[in-house]
């Protein structure tokens, strides 16, 4: 049965009537039309749909719209807003990516990382970066310069 | 110079364009799949006509306006159309050159960015009035190279992936466009469904649920409806048919008994068997393509014209195929190229795109996008083959190799549209009455062969045979991925090398230099070699191994050497790469394309492997086609032998077999125990163990 949800996406209100399963990825993607957030398996097993809810790395596609409800939702083109996060900087100049498909939900999760570690002035360690995104696949073979560029990120 | 693409496609308007003041479109006949193809042709542009890099755009390849480039494969994109594009580009040079000397009544004429100037004035390439319809000659001498070409240029694309823009296939959304998605049959033989359509058709949001013999989809007015759709046809939908009974522990059992044909890729005596020093049987399985993103389409058919967006690697295949399986003329097929998730290979892109032309055509007017579900990814699109390889080798007492014999069974490694007597896209073989996808076949040894590729070694050794066969049924559906039967073949030829060496108690090293007289296949070994600290000890638990072979015995030259630890696990703990792809247009690209071949290449080795049983692919999650993850991999090294006088090379293939044999012939080192069957599991060492 569709009911209507609630969600504070990117500091916008936006809603939906929708089977309250109906994963907050496909309301993002189909409903708001932010596509930035990437569908890769639907499973909660690649990493691809990451977003924050409450500040905190999620995984959309396994994240039900009747659990977020009245949160706060940041996707990639929130987290862009106001121009590209330090993390997105240093892929950038790293070239760290080949169809780049993994890197918004790499993006969300290491941009929390990295804020965090900012803040305490804790750069990561490589070692941190690989078991902070052990939960993400990249197909293409990219994840050494993803690390690199996410500690040169953290580094401040 | 010379390059197919250019014969198929010899007028310069069909590569270039200067219609918008200020820029040059470059139209594309290759895909843009992730590689980084676009940079580099843009850098090739460039750097020849000498504008800047920034006003060079990019047209991706369709068919109703760009060249036919066949299809984006065999690291072909950068010899084919960088080769055609120079051409292109320094005949446009060459014209509007003249056309300025004209303008300016001046021979004394520079060019820089676009803008030619003489003592007497200024004109640039936009407000030239020359016809470019005219044949590019491919004798024309080239203009100097403004170091644009050999320059790490940025990926023009990267940044607006890395910030969530709309970017992919996925994303593109059309007004009034409609969501299709297709329900695969529970099993391989179902000839049938049985479902209760009518109470599908009225939920609201629903626009038609289509039944065609094995083929269910449901189109729906949102994406959300057709997800929710699929999911509740998929639990209720009734199959009808006997499934396949083959399950993949057989594969090896049924690809050395099948009925074959046969191709002799080598001429030579080679060795029997019982004269052999050594013989050995390896294999590897099926894999999976497993890009990140789901394959995805879009069609619109408007009563006339059927338009396809694809991130197919063929336009002008796909479009024959689709024309063929719809019974439509190719000229009102268009299909257009649109980039999606990393392509390695004949992944289910084009099989997505006959799914989506067959669901626009029952609304017409009105765009469907499909995409497929991750299960459906890895459990329904083509394979990379399983193989089976037997190699014989005889040697002198010196331990020189003298006879070699190859044998290598399998399926054929294209399936790709359009190059099978019936279409080979899968929603098309499911439908009523139209026939099974045909067994894949093999390109030719000129093209690098597929069953057979690099079944020849490149060493020097007098007497080599080698007989392909390739097998005329498939277990599952086989066809093109990274490298093709390269990975298989250069793992199985550099173990077979390092037991030879092993045996004579020679080091693998000076083993492979002995055989070498080929000085770029020296230097990309001893670089390798050096770089590795070849020789130095290595810690307890530990081992190192090399591999190299020269991609298709016609492509970039490439050595690995990897290091392993081997504890309660095997771990990589490093790989050093060399690589020699003759003149390079962009080393960051190289270097990109070089590191990924190469842990793609360790995740298939070390872990992947396609499960089936009674008909049913089992392995079609990420928790049961597990690939390699973040703290897996290891530092990679790369060195690019830059040889700038010499032809360019594709490099996104080359690392792929030495890789693969680098980490068997480290396991062996470190352990001992030969490993000759892919994946090298720890399950797989204690067989080994065993033997
Ligand atoms: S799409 Fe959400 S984890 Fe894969
Ligand atoms: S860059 Fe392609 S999946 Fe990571």
């Amino acid at each position: 049965m569709s009911e209507t949800f609630t969600v504070v996406v990117n500091g916008v209100q936006r809603s939906i009537d929708a089977d309250p399963s109906t994963a907050l990825l496909w309301a993002l993607r189909d409903a708001w039309g932010l596509t930035g957030t990437r569908f890769g398996c639907g499973a909660g097993s690649c990493g691809a749909c990451t977003v924050w809810v409450d500040g905190v790395p999620t995984h959309s596609c396994d994240t039900p719209l009747w659990s977020v409800a009245g949160k706060d939702v940041t996707t990639v083109e929130g987290l862009t807003e106001q121009g590209p996060h330090p993390v997105q900087e240093a892929l950038i100049a790293h070239q760290a990516g080949q169809c780049g498909y993994c890197l918004s939900g790499i993006v969300m999760r290491s941009a929390a990382a990295v804020d965090e570690a900012r803040a305490a002035g804790k750069p990561l360690a490589e070692d941190d970066v690989r078991q902070c995104l052990d939960g993400h696949l990249c197909r293409c073979g990219a994840h050494n310069r993803i690390v690199r560029a996410i500690v040169e990120a953290s580094e401040g | 110079m010379s390059s197919p693409s250019l014969s198929a496609n010899p007028l310069l308007s069909t590569w270039l364009d200067f219609d918008t003041p200020g820029r040059v479109t470059a139209h594309m006949g290759k895909s843009e799949l992730g590689q980084g193809v676009d940079t580099v042709m843009v850098q090739v542009v460039a750097d020849t006509l000498g504008v800047d890099a920034a006003r060079i755009d990019i047209k991706a390849p369709d068919t109703a306006t760009g060249p036919d480039e066949n299809f984006t494969a065999g690291s072909l994109s950068v010899p084919h159309s960088g080769t055609a594009l120079l051409l292109a580009a320094a005949n446009a040079r060459q014209l509007f050159l003249a056309a300025a000397r004209e303008h300016l009544g001046n021979s004394d004429v520079t060019l820089e960015d676009g803008t030619f100037r003489s003592a007497d004035g200024s004109i640039n390439y936009w407000d030239l009035n020359v016809d470019t319809h005219v044949e590019i000659d491919a004798d024309i001498p080239l203009p100097p190279s403004s170091g644009t070409i050999g320059s790490s240029l940025s990926r023009i694309d990267l940044e607006a992936k890395i910030t969530g823009q709309p970017s992919y296939l996925s994303d593109v959304r059309l007004p009034n466009m409609a969501y299709g998605r297709v329900i695969r049959p529970a099993f391989r033989g179902a000839v049938g469904v049985d479902i209760n359509r009518e109470e599908f058709l009225q939920r609201p949001g629903v626009v038609d649920v289509v039944v065609d013999g094995a083929f269910l989809a449901v189109i729906a007015d949102t994406e959300i409806v057709a997800i929710e759709t699929a999911a509740e046809l998929g639990t209720t939908a009734e199959w009808r048919g006997e499934p396949s009974d083959l399950t993949d522990d057989g594969v090896c059992g049924f690809l050395t008994t099948v009925e074959t044909d046969e191709t002799l890729l080598a001429e030579g005596e080679g060795v029997h068997v019982e004269a052999a020093t050594h013989s050995a049987q390896y294999s590897r399985p099926f894999i999976a393509h497993a890009s990140i993103g789901p394959a995805t389409a879009l069609a619109h058919f408007d009563g006339t014209v059927l338009e396809v967006w694809s991130h197919t690697q063929g336009v002008y295949p796909l479009r024959r195929d689709l024309a063929r399986a719809l019974n439509m003329d190719e000229a009102d097929v268009r299909v257009r190229h649109f980039q999606g998730a990393g392509c390695y290979g004949h992944n289910p892109a084009d099989d997505a795109a006959f799914d989506a032309a067959y669901l626009a055509l029952r609304v017409p007017n009105r765009p469907v996008h499909v995409t497929w579900t991750r299960e459906d990814e890895l459990g329904w699109g083509p394979f990379g083959p399983a193989m089976v390889v037997y190699i014989s080798a005889a040697t002198d007492d010196d331990g020189r190799i003298t006879a070699w014999s190859w044998d290598g069974f399998g399926n054929g490694h294209s399936s790709r549209p359009s190059t099978l007597p019936t279409p080979s896209l899968l929603g098309y073989s499911h439908l009523s009455n139209k026939p099974a996808i045909p067994p894949s076949g093999d390109p030719p040894l000129a093209a690098g062969a597929g069953t057979g590729r690099n079944s020849i070694p490149g060493y020097d050794i007098p007497s080599v045979r080698a007989l392909a066969h390739r097998a005329l049924e498939m277990p599952v559906r086989a066809s093109a991925m990274r490298s093709l039967g390269a990975h298989m073949n250069v793992f199985a030829i550099e173990s077979h090398i390092d037991d030879l060496a092993r045996q004579h108690g020679i080091d693998p090293l000076e083993y492979r230099l002995e055989h070498s007289s080929d000085p770029r296949a020296r230097a990309v070994i001893e670089t390798v070699a050096a770089q590795a600290g070849w020789g130095t000890p290595v810690a307890e638990d530990r081992g190192r191994g090399i591999g190299y072979a020269r991609y298709k015995g016609l492509g970039a030259w490439c050595a690995v050497v990897a290091e392993v630890e081997a504890i309660e696990e095997v771990r990589v703990t490093g790989l050093w790469i060399a690589v020699d792809c003759g003149r390079v247009i962009n080393p960051d690209g190289v270097e990109n394309q070089i590191e990924g071949g190469a842990l793609q290449s360790l995740s298939w080795t070390l872990k992947e492997r396609v499960r089936f049983s009674n008909g049913v692919v089992t392995s079609n999650t990420w928790e049961d086609y597990p690939i390699v993850t973040f703290c897996e991999v290891p530092p990679v090294h790369t060195t690019i032998i830059d040889r700038p006088e010499e032809k360019w090379l594709g490099a996104g293939e080359a690392s792929m077999g030495p890789t693969a044999a680098a980490i068997g012939n480290a396991i062996a080192d470190a352990l001992g125990v030969r490993v000759r069957d892919l994946p090298i599991t720890s399950d797989a060492i204690v067989a080994a163990m065993g033997d």
